[in-house]
This record gives C-alpha cells, structure tokens and sequence, in this order.
C-alpha cells in the first residue's frame, strides 16, 4: 500500500442521483470533464466519484431529467471555530502534495466588504428625483488626462480651442471588461466581449495573452495590455486598441506575476504568445525594466512614442497599502488612467494565500487614491479606474461615488456567461467552456450567446445605475464622481468613515 | 533616399517624427549624428530602413520595433531592443542593462559588455528566434525567464578583465532557448537545476552561422572567437515551476 493521500478521503460535495428520475442517458458521463460520474458498462449503471466533483454544476444543469443534485457532502468534522475544513483540507493537500496551494476567483475570506457598509441617498419632497424614463440621463464618461485649463480664439468671428485636447476615450456607460487574457479564457468569450463592448459603447481588455486576429475589427473598442510576459506584444498589437495598459499588479496576487498553467498552453496559444506548447507562460513578478516611478515613466513613453502619442496609456496596480502614494507616482509618470484592483479582483490561477490574504479593499483604495490625488492637484490628469469585486450596478455607483471614473468587471461578466464559481479555472477544464481552450470545451459556450450575455447584463446594469442616478436627482454621472454626499456609512467606525470621507448614516 | 541629421537640439520626440515622415515618404538610409540620451529612438517603427546613429542613444532604443536595422557608433544605455519584434540593432560599444527584454525576433549584436538582466523572457515560435550577441560580459539575471531564442555569450572584448563572464542566477527559470558561452561558468553562478552542456554538431554549425555574421559586422575573425571551447545552457524542463503547485 503507498502513502496514503489525505485529501482524496473528504470529498467537498455530494452527487446525489435521483434513481427514480435517472433515464441513464449518460449525459453526466459526457458533461463532466472531472470524470466523477462514471458508466459501469458491465452492470449498466451510472457511478459516482464524490472526491473529483468540484461543484461546478454542469451535470445538474443538463441532465434532461434533472435527475442529479450537487450538494456539500453531508459528512462532517467534529465542529471548531478555528479549524474549519477548509484549513483542515488545505493542509492534507499540501501535506500529500508539498506544493503552494493553487486556486481561481477573487478573495474567498469574508473580510469586510465596504460597499455592503454604505447606502445611497435619495431624493424626498425637497427637490424632486428624475425618471430616466422621461428625461434625458447620462452615463457618458471620458477617461484619460484632461488638461489644466483650456485657451479659446477667435478666428473670423468663430472660436475655437487654440490647442487641440489630448485623446479622451468616450464611454457611453463607466462599466468596462477587466483583463482577462485569451488563454485564461476562451477565444469564444473574448469575442462576446469585444462585441457586447463595441455595441455597448464601452471598452474590453485584451489581457496579456495577445490579440486573436478575428478581435482585431473590434479595436475602438479594445485596451491591450502590456504585461512583465509580454505576451502577444507587437507592434501591430499596441496599435490594435485605443488605450495600453501596462499592468503592473492584479489585485488577486498583488506583488507576483501572472501564470497560466502548462495545461492550458495549447497549440494556438503556444502561437500568440511565442512560448513552448505546455509548458507554464510565466510572468515575471516585475516588469524587468521597470523598478522605479523613473522606470514607470520610461515604459510609458515608449508606449507613448511607439504608437505616435495616439494612444491612452493606463496604468493598472493592485490595491496595497500604500496605494494613494503609488498612484501619485504613477499619474507624475505621465499615465492617461490608474487602474486599481482591489483584493476581491479575481484571476483564473493565484496562489491562495496571495488571493486571499494580499491588498486592500478596493472602496478603500478608490477614495485614498481619489483624496491624494486632489490634494496634489492631480486627479483631473488622470482618471482613477476601480475593479476587484464589483457585484451589482449599486457597487458600480458606490465605487464613482467614492471618487471612481470607471469600474472594470471581470468575473461579473464570467458569470453572466454561466461561470458557476467552481474555482478551477488553472485547471483547464472549465465545463462551462468559459476558462478552457480545449476545441471541445469551448463548443458549450459560442460567441453569440457569450455576446448576448454579457450585452443584456450591462445593459440592465446601465438602467439601474440611471435609475438610482434620478432617484438622487442627478442626470449625469459625472454629478457623481466623487461625490461622498450621496453616501453614508451603516456601522462603520470613525476610521474608516474617515478614510472613505463619508459621514454615518443619520448624521446630516 | 538618405537622411543626415544631427539631432543634438532636437527632442527625442522630434527625431522620431522626423525619422517616420521621412520613411513615409520613401527614405531608407539615416545617420543621425549627435546623438545624446535620445530615448526611444525608432521606436515602434515598422519599417526595413536603415539607421546609423552616432553618440549615445539613451532608453529603449529601437523598443517594439519591426524591420528597421540600427547601428550604433558608440555605447548605449538601458533597454536596447525591448520587446523588439524584428530588425536589428548593432552596437560599436558597450550596452546598458535589460536588452532585448521580452524578445520576439530579430537580432542584437553587442561588441562589449552588456548589463544586467539581459534577454530576460526572450520567446521563440517555428522560425522566428531572436538572437542576442555579446562580444564581452555580462551581468546577473541573463536570459532569466527564457522561453526561446539564443543568447551568445563571448567575453572577449570586455572593460572588466576581473569579473566573471556572466553574473549570479544565469538563466534562472528557463524554459525554452538555449544560451551559449565561450569559456567556463561557475555552476553555483546558474540558476536552480541548470547544468553546462558540451555543443552537439547542429550547435556549431548554428554558432558559426550567427557569429560569421557578427564578424562580418565587427570586422573581427571567427577563427578567433572559435579558439576556446563553447558550452551550452538550456532549461531541463519546460516547466520548471511545474511542481511548484497543490491542487
């Protein structure tokens, strides 16, 4: 007998098979790409493997007779507050295994979510709310660096800008689509993205994985991302875009590079980003030639000159302790955005220990970085760009009302395209066909239905925000950004209050 | 067809609108003399011109470019050839710290010594290598994170005589390419689980295929630099942080 391995013996969850409704049309067998439903061809019954099942709930949702039911398994450790089993787990695994725990998604600790600690205001007798219905209300945002001032002429009787206005991107609603590099995700969901972007007059981000050749079309709608890999990255590449994001932190693993594991580097993949077919595509933890603000500025001006000064340079960092002084950093560097990414931003592969534990709130890093900003004079230079967490359109609000001109989601839009937050997108087996390149898997999800997806949940998002806009009596959003007034807090102490700038719900 | 230039007063970014309208309007031959700290000379440029440039070109010189061949009289500073996707660049001197950054393609012939984390992250795809050549040493952290292309080390025609030929935690992270060295290193100067590898005979005819034509470019002699004997780096895996992980 070999050395017994822990963390096979507790299976997570529990299939259970409804027998009186199982047709054996052996549909689990086929959906699973974990193999834990299993077809006994001699006995002609279909089997269960508790320990691979990882709770994606595929099996459930296609069984055609609903016949199947995911549930956590029912059996128990004895009860202790600290030594839950997740811990417990975690260390079998580790103990069979002897490596650095692995895992997807955002922060999965409940640390205290800000945004579940602030309410929004709305308008009441004195001043009347507006019906977005039946008046105009605006979304439109313009990110990049606004100048100081402007100086007007008159030329035969008409005026005009003496100098003309650095690049601006218009937005038609603040709500963009984080990085998510083709490889982490599948080609199939990068273009329901560009093209929920471009009609949703709004912008997706490449990642750092390249740009697939059919995307390129799309590319008034598209930020393409610069990352220590340097993945994809040519020339033709960094003027596919309007913007460049030179990403230097994620807020799911603030200080390490990216990693898309060797399992999912493909053929196709192994082309864009020029690196052997299954072996892991490493990001360095820094850019090498970047190890200073000085540094910083320099990538951003060859970005800058490389592209002939037509394109916005972001910059994009996790959010860490001493975020308001790098963003400061980074906006005298000459960025067109600060992107920050707070600790509940996801990633298809991080170590747990850097997802969980690593970076700050993003509502907290939002209104630091907007409050030293504006004390150095500096926030119309850039705009602040705010993701990690973003669940809903009120979070979305909450966020430009700290100080935000724009939020990215990431894993919203996974999940508007059916991602069932397994957490095991390193894995490459996504059996939604969401974080998979397998030519198989990525069939169960094609681009028109990632597309209409992702489309109607912004859309729906882009009418709650216009509908809690008039609630407050604002018409446009930039009414809004930065604007704490609207907020208050509910059981916040006076720190944090302080740090968020936001009074406590009651005080007037 | 040709442009002389001196760009003493000009800014960096004067010389590169000059450099593109220029190209635009059909020419291929440039000497650019006065040069001094100019960054991002050609950068982006997508162009097969040619560019001779007399001075010192400060960062990022030819960054993300594709075609254009630079020659330069004189030293360079940091950053030659980052994320350069074809082209070559030719330096009469000594280069800065990390050429040849993220690598795609194309060539980069350094004379002396270079600096430190050179040709870090280079890739490779079928026949698409780039290659970097360098005539003297150089410092820790070359070809870190190599997933392709080749890297020569000489250390021939050095300022140092008293250093090593390469620095600490050479080739640490590999996993694709190859870095070839003219002499010994110290197997405690290699990154973790990398080994010296005698050359096979497809290695000799591909060194002498690059370095006849970095002779060509220094006017120096092969018979020379094939003096002393080669040897060989490559990853032992292709993931070499494969093991790393617990699922």
């Amino acid at each position: 007998m070999g050395t017994p391995q822990f963390s096979t013996f507790y299976p997570d969850f529990y299939i259970e098979r409804l027998e009186n409704r199982c047709i054996k049309c052996k549909r689990c067998v086929k959906e699973c790409t974990y193999e834990a439903h299993l077809w006994d061809e001699k006995k002609k019954i279909l089997k269960e493997d508790h320990t691979k099942c990882i709770g994606c709930h595929r099996c459930e949702a296609m069984c055609p007779t609903k016949a199947i039911i995911i549930k956590p398994h029912p059996s128990q450790f004895r009860e202790h507050a600290n030594w839950t089993p997740w811990f417990i787990k975690n260390i079998y695994k580790q103990a069979d295994q002897g490596g650095v725990l692995l895992t997807s998604t955002g922060c999965a600790v409940p640390i205290k979510n800000y945004f579940d600690h602030l309410v929004l205001d709305a308008c009441q007798v004195t001043n009347p709310p507006i019906d977005p219905l039946r008046e105009p209300m605006e979304l439109r945002t313009y990110i990049g660096s606004k100048p100081s001032g402007i100086e007007v002429e008159e030329v035969n009787g008409k005026f005009r800008l003496k100098k003309p206005l650095p690049p601006l991107i218009k937005l038609e609603i603040p709500v963009m689509f984080a990085a998510m590099s083709f490889g982490a995700i599948s080609l199939h969901v990068h273009q329901g993205l560009a093209r929920a972007a471009r009609d949703l007059g709004t912008l997706y981000n490449t990642g750092e994985g390249g740009l697939h050749a059919s995307l390129y079309e799309y590319g008034s709608n598209t930020i393409v991302q610069c990352a220590s890999g340097r993945f994809g990255l040519h020339v033709d590449y960094l003027n596919a875009g309007v913007a460049i994001e030179i990403k230097i932190g994620q807020g799911a693993k603030p200080g390490i590079g990216g990693h898309l594991p060797g399992e999912k580097v493909t053929e196709e993949i192994s082309k864009t980003r020029m690196i052997p077919v299954g072996s892991d595509a490493l990001s360095p933890a820094p850019h090498h030639d970047i190890y200073s603000i000085e540094d910083l500025r320099g990538l951003i001006f060859a970005l800058k000159e490389a592209t002939e000064y037509k394109k916005l340079v972001f910059v994009k960092i996790a959010a860490v302790h001493n975020v308001a002084a790098i963003a400061s950093g980074i906006v005298r560097a000459g960025a067109d955005a600060v992107v920050i990414d707070g600790l509940k931003g996801g990633t298809g592969a991080a170590p747990t220990m850097f997802r969980d534990y690593i970076g700050i709130p993003i509502e907290l890093a939002i209104s630091a970085v907007d409050k030293r900003l504006r004390e150095e004079g500096l926030r119309h230079m850039t705009s602040i760009i705010a993701s990690g967490g973003i669940r809903c359109s009120a979070d979305v609000v909450k966020a430009i009302a700290l100080g935000a001109d724009a939020v990215y989601i990431g894993t919203a839009a996974l999940i508007a395209v059916g991602c069932s937050m397994c957490q095991r997108c390193y894995t490459g087996k996504c059996p939604w066909g969401i974080a998979t390149n397998n030519p198989e898997l990525i069939k169960r999800l094609p681009p028109e239905v990632a597309y209409e997806k992702i489309y109607n949940l912004v859309h729906a998002w882009g009418h709650e925000i216009k509908e809690m806009l008039g609630a407050m009596g604002l018409n446009s959003i930039e009414s809004l950004r930065g604007n704490r007034d609207k907020l208050r807090a509910v059981g916040l102490t006076k720190e944090e209050m302080e740090i968020l700038e936001v009074k406590h719900a009651g005080e007037v | 067809m040709n442009l002389e230039l001196n760009v003493h007063t000009l800014h960096y970014s004067q010389v590169n609108r000059i450099l593109r309208k220029a190209i635009e309007e059909g020419k291929v031959n440039f000497k650019l003399y006065g040069v001094n700290g100019h960054r991002y000379l050609a950068a982006g440029i997508s162009k097969k011109v040619k560019i001779e440039i007399y001075g010192t070109p400060g960062l990022d010189l030819g960054a993300f470019m594709k075609g254009p061949e630079i020659i330069v009289y004189g030293n360079s500073q940091d950053g030659a050839g980052n994320t350069m996707d074809d082209g070559k660049i030719v330096i009469h001197g000594m280069g800065g710290d990390v050429i040849g950054y993220g690598m795609r393609g194309g060539k980069i012939h350094l004379y002396s010594d270079a600096g430190y984390r050179v040709g870090i992250h280079m890739k490779a795809y079928m026949d698409k290598v780039p290659v970097i050549i360098i005539g003297g040493k150089a410092g820790d952290f070359l070809g870190e994170y190599m997933a392709g292309g080749i890297i020569i080390l000489l250390g021939m025609f050095s300022r140092y005589p008293e250093k090593p030929i390469a620095g600490l935690f050479l080739g640490t992270g590999m996993h694709g390419g190859a870095i070839y060295i003219r002499g010994k290193v110290k197997e405690s100067f290699l990154g973790a689980g990398l080994k010296p590898y005698p050359l096979t005979s497809e290695d000799e005819k591909l060194l002498e295929t690059h370095l006849k034509e970095y002779c060509e470019d220094f006017n120096l002699n092969l018979s020379e630099i094939f003096k002393a004997d080669f040897i060989k780096i490559i990853p032992y895996t292709h993931r070499p942080y494969g093991k790393l992980y617990a699922y």
